[in-house]
């Protein structure tokens, strides 16, 4: 079958897709886009979680035809979903009463051609950035997962509490760091990010 | 290697004269950060389940759904016959006469030939167009198997009319073991324990379990293999040592080492998991066969049969000691099951047996360590090696003893711990410090979290956050039958491969100058599986060099062997190897400079000379001449070996021998809140303590040591692969059953590192990776006895054995 779905704001199709072939399975070996992990392909360790329509998802346990209109961001669409959303809402979150990137939004977002890169588009959002520089990255094969998931709890909630942080992580298993450098590049990333609504 | 000489030639213009010389930033020291951080943060960076190639076809294994048997008849006519199926095969495809692999002993078959041994055990290949049509040809594999009885234990390894599991064992170690099932023996005889028995005051002994834990990497085993027009094959693979793998591989390929070409691609964790071959020659196999690039991927459930796990384990312990607390003598009995291949269970058993008495002083002891050959899961390397099993014993030992003599547990272990000019039971000197009642000192100084965190005081009076409760969110108590206690441990652990192995590694350093800047390059083998040695690389060569731009070369099989990344020794060993070769590297520029420069200041010869800042600068700080002037086109590149001490065997009979090269401590405080009506465990704090030795890079050695923390956390309270006793099947092979910490599970670690240098090791740094992981385990267990009351005698505690339903 084919499947027509929008990727990091760019319009895709895939040709040939097997029924049983899951979204990660297309993203990787189809679209070329092996930054979404494959490490249990059961839905229990999130490293293949990206953003399906806004909302963070398992692409292992999402066939592809479900994918069929709809809009995906994974880890390599991250760095400029996060500058379009700052375009699109400087400084919005849970206080403002909007919380998440509407359905909308995430239709109109494009990304940058990638073969054009402009210093801009090559730089980091900020949770990629604090990731780097809380030492939360060590095998960094749940990290794209993690950062899918923790850009989606800081756009719902800027400043979230370590229990939040936990809780809205506890579907990201990561067996290097033992997770407190996780949390303090979360928090990091909130801190900067208030840092600059200020 | 050799520099390439050219003629010396007058840079124009005198050199720059007179800038005070300044350390180079980015230098040993400073949390500098992670080389390949950008990639990994982007998705960029390539691990070795994401290669791909033109052309390529997918790897399947079809494994053994039975633990023991024969095989009757293996019939692969369907298979073959299926649309997309370029290649099946199987033990008769095998083109060398050697068929078996191992670590140390080549007991391991390629692919099982007239046998299975164990659940998982690889038996035919599969090479096709997409994944699905591989696995689905390799369903129609019909294997007829003649089922046998399984050996899951001691007693049945050992029974008189036992079936062996190796028949015709011609290993080294057959001579010495007291039967055919058991791999290796190591008794540990000093002093009379049976005398100092009589002079103890109070003794206490117990049994105790260890569960079968995995590795439990997230980068699932998975790598490319692309066959080469000279008959060869490149392999681009997840592993921990490339040069121990090849040695493995190219004799069952039937090809000579040169023509398999491996390169490290990215590896998503190992922990021991990756010492063992697992896909890499089932690959090459299929490449060769098909002329096709191959890529095979693991998906989680195969992970489980694909690598070997920690050896489970039985210890028997007796200690006893005076009315004041002093040790008299210990004696025990270790049994550790290695399943149905060798992989690493003899030197297993040798750490498990030397390190058996722990950081305490013991001056008589009877000891002994056995591996056993079974049917159960193969079992090797993991995070602590032998040390783990013995640490959860004696340390749940210190705690009994304490209870009888009625002493502070934590003052118990002081009283009796071992420090720099200790004797080990194998009568080998501490010669480096060994602060071991300091790093007790630490956790137990450090105020405790405050209690009942989850109620949170708000105008109303007071609520519950359930997340901060034993069950989180699954809402099963707002504090009601939850109490909380703190155990303590202390573990050690041997640095490098001991025993005598000689464990050297190689760097190749190159000094350049590109467009008008000295750039170094780094070279090694060494597997960078996640614990930062790339980063600490970089580290060393500034230092050395005096150069801010450093490049790291991927690693291969093109230079020298770097040894494993296991056993806390890369950064040591590795390391150690990189500033050897850059220290060689400034030598020969300082030379060169001496030859093309020295006529121009007095101090080329008179003075001694460093590198710092890109320039060559006098020990007073006068520069004398930029690196870059002094090389101009000529490149320095400088390929070494360095090893660290020798080591030697341990006595086969009374386990005496200078057997380790270094040693590893760390000391843990846990806090646990237990909902006893249910069973269920919240640790709140875990805090460690940890001798370091120099730390080289404080951000990545309090990952390090965090992550080692979380993995003995997860042994006490949730993993285990279950294995049935009555079939050696493997029960819970996902990550569905098989529970790894999550960050729920997870509490804080404070981390408070000490930083007494060993004089025999570069920088004074001590192998960090593998000591927090020996302790976690017993302070949780001790927290949750604080707790509850209850022995508790095995890891993981289960809610059963907190309920006692
Ligand atoms: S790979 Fe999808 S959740 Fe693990
Ligand atoms: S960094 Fe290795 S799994 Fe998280």
């Amino acid at each position: 079958m084919r499947v027509n779905f929008t990727v990091n704001g760019r319009p895709q199709e895939a040709d040939d897709v097997w029924e049983g072939e899951s979204l990660l399975y297309v993203l990787r070996e189809r679209m070329g886009l092996p930054g979404s992990k494959n490490a249990c392909e059961q839905g229990e360790c999130g490293s293949c979680t990206v953003r399906l329509d806004g909302v963070p998802v398992c692409s292992c346990l999402v066939a592809a035809g479900q994918a069929e209109g709809r809009e995906v961001v994974t880890v390599e669409g991250l760095a400029d979903y996060a500058r379009h959303r700052e375009d699109a809402h400087p400084g919005t979150g849970c206080a403002a009463g909007t919380c998440g990137t509407s359905l909308d939004a995430a239709q109109r977002w494009q990304a940058r051609p990638t073969d054009a890169r402009s210093a801009e588009a090559a730089a980091l959002s900020p949770i990629q950035q604090a990731f780097i520089d809380a030492g939360a990255v060590q095998c960094g094969f749940c990290t794209p997962g993690l950062l899918v998931a923790a850009d989606e709890l800081l756009e719902a909630c800027p400043s979230p509490s370590d229990q939040d942080i936990r809780e809205a992580l506890s579907g990201n298993l990561c067996r290097c760091t033992g997770y407190e450098k996780i949390l303090d590049a979360v928090r990091l990333a909130a801190a900067r990010q208030e840092e600059t609504v200020r | 290697m050799a520099q390439h000489p050219r003629a010396a030639s007058v840079p124009a213009g005198t050199p720059t004269k007179i800038t005070q010389g300044s350390k180079t930033p980015g230098g040993i020291g400073e949390s500098t950060l992670r080389p390949d951080g950008t990639l990994k943060v982007t998705g960029e960076f390539a691990y070795s389940s994401d290669m791909w190639h033109e052309d390529m076809l997918w790897g399947h294994t079809l494994r053994s759904t039975v633990a023991h048997a024969g095989i009757s008849s293996i019939d692969t006519g369907e298979a073959l016959a299926t649309p997309g199926v370029y290649a099946v095969l199987t033990y008769d495809d095998l083109p060398a006469p050697m068929k078996n692999y191992g670590l140390e002993i080549q007991d391991t078959p390629a692919l099982a030939h007239g046998k299975v041994r164990h659940h998982g055990e690889p038996v035919a290949l599969v090479a096709a167009d997409h994944p699905e049509t591989a696995r689905r040809a390799a369903a129609k594999i019909r294997i007829e198997y003649a089922e046998l009885p399984v050996i899951t234990d001691e007693a049945s390894a050992t029974a008189p009319d036992a079936v062996l599991v190796h028949e015709g064992r011609t290993d080294h170690h057959i001579g010495h073991v007291p039967h055919p099932n058991i791999v290796h023996r190591q008794p540990i005889v000093r002093g009379d324990a049976d005398a100092a028995a009589a002079r103890a005051d109070v003794i206490v002994s117990g049994d105790y379990v260890f569960g079968m834990q995995d590795q439990a990497f997230l980068g699932p085993e998975s790598g490319l293999a692309v066959p080469s027009e000279d008959g060869g094959v490149e392999l681009y693979v997840a592993t921990q040592w490339l040069h121990s793998d090849l040695r493995q591989i190219a004799p069952v390929l039937g090809l000579p080492e040169d023509k398999v070409r491996m390169t490290l691609s990215g590896v998503g964790g190992a922990f021991g998991g990756r010492e063992d071959l697992s896909m890499q020659i089932h690959a090459c196999l299929l490449a060769l066969r098909t002329g096709k690039p191959v890529k095979m991927v693991y998906n989680r459930f195969e992970s489980f049969f694909g690598h070997v796990h920690r050896h489970p384990a039985k210890l028997h312990y007796e200690h006893g000691a005076t009315k004041d607390g002093k040790l008299t003598h210990m004696k025990c009995r270790i049994v550790l099951d290695g399943g149905a291949y060798a992989s690493a269970s003899p030197a297993v058993v040798g750490n498990a047996s030397s390190l058996a008495v722990g950081p305490y002083v013991v001056e008589d002891v009877d000891i002994e360590a056995i591996a056993l050959y079974s049917n159960n899961p193969p079992c090797g390397a993991m995070r602590g090696f032998g040390a783990v099993q013995a640490c959860f014993a004696y340390e749940a030992q210190m705690d009994k003893l304490a209870a009888a003599l009625d002493m502070d547990p934590v003052e118990l272990r002081q009283l009796n711990a071992m420090e720099q000019g200790t004797l080990l039971p194998t009568g080998q000197r501490v010669d480096s410090p060994a602060p071991v009642a300091e790093l007790l000192r630490r956790v137990k100084a450090r105020p405790l979290p405050p209690e009942q965190q989850w109620l949170s005081a708000d105008a109303e009076g007071s609520s519950v956050d359930v997340r901060a409760l034993p069950g989180g969110l699954s809402n099963t108590t707002h504090g009601e039958g939850v109490v909380r206690g703190v155990g303590y441990a202390v573990g050690l652990k041997n640095v490098g491969f001991s025993e005598g192995f000689d464990d050297y590694s190689t760097a190749r350093v190159r000094m350049e100058v590109i467009n008008g800047e000295p750039v170094a390059t780094v070279h090694t083998a060494m597997a960078e599986v996640g614990q930062g040695g790339v980063t600490v690389h970089a580290q060393i060569a500034r230092t050395e060099l005096g150069v801010s731009q450093v490049t790291i070369h991927p690693a291969d099989t093109r230079v020298g062997s770097a040894g494993s990344t296991s056993a806390s020794r890369q950064t040591y060993v590795t390391g150690g190897a990189v500033k050897h070769s850059c220290e060689a590297v400034r030598e020969r520029i300082l030379e060169i400079g001496r030859r093309k420069l020295g006529t121009y200041h007095p101090a080329w010869a008179t003075a001694e000379l460093l590198l710092e800042g890109g320039k060559v600068v006098t020990d007073g700080g006068e520069a004398l001449a930029s690196v870059a002037e002094v090389l101009q086109d000529e490149a320095v590149d400088v390929e070494l070996e360095w090893r660290h001490r020798p080591t030697e065997a341990f006595d086969l009979r009374t386990g005496q021998g200078n057997g380790h090269v270094q040693y590893s401590f760390a000391a843990h405080r846990a806090v646990v809140e237990v909902d006893t009506e249910l069973g269920l465990v919240k640790v709140i704090e875990l805090a460690c303590a940890q001798d370091v030795g120099k730390a080289l890079n404080p951000l990545s050695v309090q990952g390090q040591i965090q992550g080692g923390t979380t993995q003995g956390l997860g042994v006490a309270v949730m993993e285990e692969i279950l294995v049935d006793p009555k079939t050696a099947k493997v029960r819970n092979p996902s990550f569905t059953d098989y529970l790894i910490p999550t960050i729920l599970d997870t509490p804080t670690i404070p981390v408070d590192v000490l930083e007494l240098a060993d004089d025999h090791a570069p920088y004074g740094l001590r192998g960090i990776g593998e000591a927090p992981t020996l302790s976690s385990t017993p302070a949780v267990l001790a927290a949750i006895r604080d707790a509850t009351g209850l022995e508790l005698n095995r890891t993981p505690v289960r809610p059963e054995h907190i309920t006692g339903s």
